[in-house]
């Protein structure tokens, strides 16, 4: 404890508001020459980089180098080469391959859209109080746990050839349509778990201050918590797309010509796998700068503490 | 009248007695100070009066209006109440000027621009005029602090609640926060501040209220709780902040 504290003045304090920072002490700041040892420092520094640069190139050198021979020597691989790595069997596919992956794309921007929806209200819902909202409340925690748990070509499978078979009035029968209501259900239910803890994340004394304000609950979870939570969760959720970018390829199962079907299309016809790694190659495109997008922003999230700032 | 009547607050966590009926009436425009150990029960009786606790027997009546009774609207009385916590708890993603206007605009229907005017004049007023855009964690302990003094005032409450403000605080940053709530108490704001700033508790308080385990043991103007307290636990307290502070 401070003493003195009653003979204090306690006049507001004003002087933050100088906008330069600079150092108020008496006479100039020193300037900054560097050092000597500071100079012998970044010297060390820089030969180190150069030294590690040149470890990590030898290495990824003897690795690669070892993998090709190792891979050409092997008895099978002028079969495999033949079969995987046909050029003109790859050439022969790419366009509709590449059509094919252009209905993945379609498929995954679509679907991204609902799972979000989907994923936050069901989030939102878990998070109702009032025992009005119980039935919502239930019906939210019955969904997560059982499209959790259902492996997701499995829906697509029920989805895609249980909907038609009701024969219900107005039901979509386009597999395309299905085969997204499928994903729907299946990602909508890990993402709105990751919509949960994301909220559950945010420290329960910014709840108790926008409470304190007055703030309604759902004004409270509008400005304040979901703010916060959906900054958190970013990382988290980029991940679940690039895993549902791969799982728009399952959709294929009910037909509809997307690049791993019409890859296989090709393959038969051919008897050649190589549209196969064209299809591949494609998926690997698309996730690749997800994958360095979600580590970047993972790697800033962890940067900053709170979340303060604009992102 | 009264503004604030607590009677007979009862509130338990589990099975351990937090508030053992607390009786506690302030006026208007009064200061009421709040001290007692770690645990003794302050936050817990400010959480209360803001009916972010549930009360478990006893009534609190704001304005002559019993605030407790089930079927009061609590965002009703949280508008009329302004709270201060001991860790600020400013919105990490909103910038000063947005944690201000918040809940004049969204609460009290105060239009963005006129929100913003009154908003920059506080911080004015409070020596902040160059940080209406700049977020949070820029700021020092004491600045948020003293942004948090201002979102809670900025809504014009009938009664202000300050949680040790200044326990998470530098020593240096202590006056700087100390200060603005004097110059609140200069505008006539009624406030209950739980202080371990015995001080400060001397030089501003109205009324001195020591809590012990739950129990309000003793309560009056500061000269006489601190000067001549009449309940040896009182004497014995102060006794010890005396020492600590020695050291
Ligand atoms: N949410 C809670 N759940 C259970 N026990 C609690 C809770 N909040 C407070 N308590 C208990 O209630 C008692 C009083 O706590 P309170 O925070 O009101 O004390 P305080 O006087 O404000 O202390 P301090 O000076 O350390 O802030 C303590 O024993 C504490 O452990
Ligand atoms: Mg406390």
């Amino acid at each position: 404890m401070t003493d003195g504290h009653a003979a204090a003045p306690y006049g507001p304090p004003g002087r933050e508001d100088d906008p330069d920072r600079g150092p108020d002490g008496p006479g100039d700041p020193p300037e900054w020459v560097k050092s000597e040892r500071q100079l012998r420092r970044e010297a060390e520094l820089r030969a180190r980089g150069r030294r590690s640069v040149s470890i990590a190139t030898a290495s990824t050198i003897v690795v690669v180098v070892a993998l090709v021979v190792g891979i050409t020597k092997s008895p099978g691989w002028p079969r495999v080469q033949e079969t995987f790595l046909s050029p003109e069997a790859f050439v022969a596919a790419l366009p509709d391959v590449l059509r094919g992956f252009l209905l993945n794309i379609k498929i995954f921007l679509i679907a991204e859209v609902f799972i979000l929806v989907v994923g936050l209200l069901v989030a939102l819902v878990r998070g109702l109080r009032s025992p009005v909202f119980f039935p919502l409340r239930a019906l939210a925690v019955l969904y997560t746990d059982i499209f959790r748990g259902v492996p997701t070509i499995l829906l697509i499978y029920l989805v895609g050839f249980g909907v038609p078979a009701l024969q219900l009035q107005g039901a979509p029968s386009d597999p395309v349509t299905l085969g997204i209501i499928a994903l729907v259900l299946s990602y909508g239910a890990y993402v709105a778990e990751v919509f949960r803890s994301g909220i559950e994340s945010v420290h329960p004394s910014q709840r108790a201050a926008a409470r304190s304000l007055a703030l309604t609950h759902g004004q409270t979870m509008r400005y304040v918590v979901l703010p916060q939570a959906v900054r958190r969760v970013v990382p988290p959720l980029l991940n679940d797309f690039v895993s549902l970018q791969k799982d728009t390829a399952l959709v294929a199962v009910l037909g509809p010509l997307e690049a791993l079907r019409q890859a296989s299309i090709h393959a038969s016809s051919d008897f050649n796998y190589t549209p196969y790694l064209a299809a591949a190659l494609l998926f690997i495109a698309l996730t690749v700068p997800m994958a360095r997008l979600t580590d970047h922003l993972a790697a800033r999230a962890a940067r900053r503490r709170t979340g303060g700032g604009d992102a | 009248m009264s503004l604030l009547k607590v009677e007979g607050v009862w509130k338990h966590y589990h099975r351990q007695s937090v508030l053992r009926g607390v009786d506690l009436e302030v006026a208007p425009h009064e200061v009421v100070c709040l001290i007692g150990a770690s645990g003794s029960g302050k936050s817990t009786l400010l959480r209360c009066v803001n009916l972010l606790e549930t009360i478990d027997d006893g009534a609190i009546h704001l304005d002559g209006t019993e605030i407790t009774d089930p079927r009061a609207d609590p965002d009703d009385v949280r508008r009329r109440i302004g709270m201060v916590f001991q860790a600020y708890n400013l919105f990490p993603h909103m910038t000063v000027l947005d944690n201000i206007t918040l809940a004049p605009r969204r609460v009290h229907g105060v239009r963005a621009e006129e929100a913003e005017a009154r908003a920059r004049e506080l911080l004015d007023r409070f020596g902040l005029a160059g940080k209406a855009d700049e977020y949070p964690d820029r700021l020092s302990g004491g600045q948020q602090q003293r942004v948090a003094v201002i979102r809670a005032v900025a809504t014009t409450p009938r009664l202000l609640l300050l949680d040790e403000v200044t326990s998470a605080l530098d020593p240096t940053l202590v006056t700087e926060v100390l200060g603005i709530i004097r110059e609140l108490k200069d505008t006539g704001m009624t406030m209950i501040l739980a202080t371990h700033e015995m001080g400060f508790a001397r030089d501003i308080a109205d009324q001195v209220c020591f809590l012990e385990g739950g129990v309000l043991l003793e309560s009056g103007p500061p000269g006489q709780i601190f000067s001549e307290p009449r309940h040896p636990r009182t004497r014995a307290f102060l006794q010890r902040v005396l020492e600590a502070r020695r050291m």
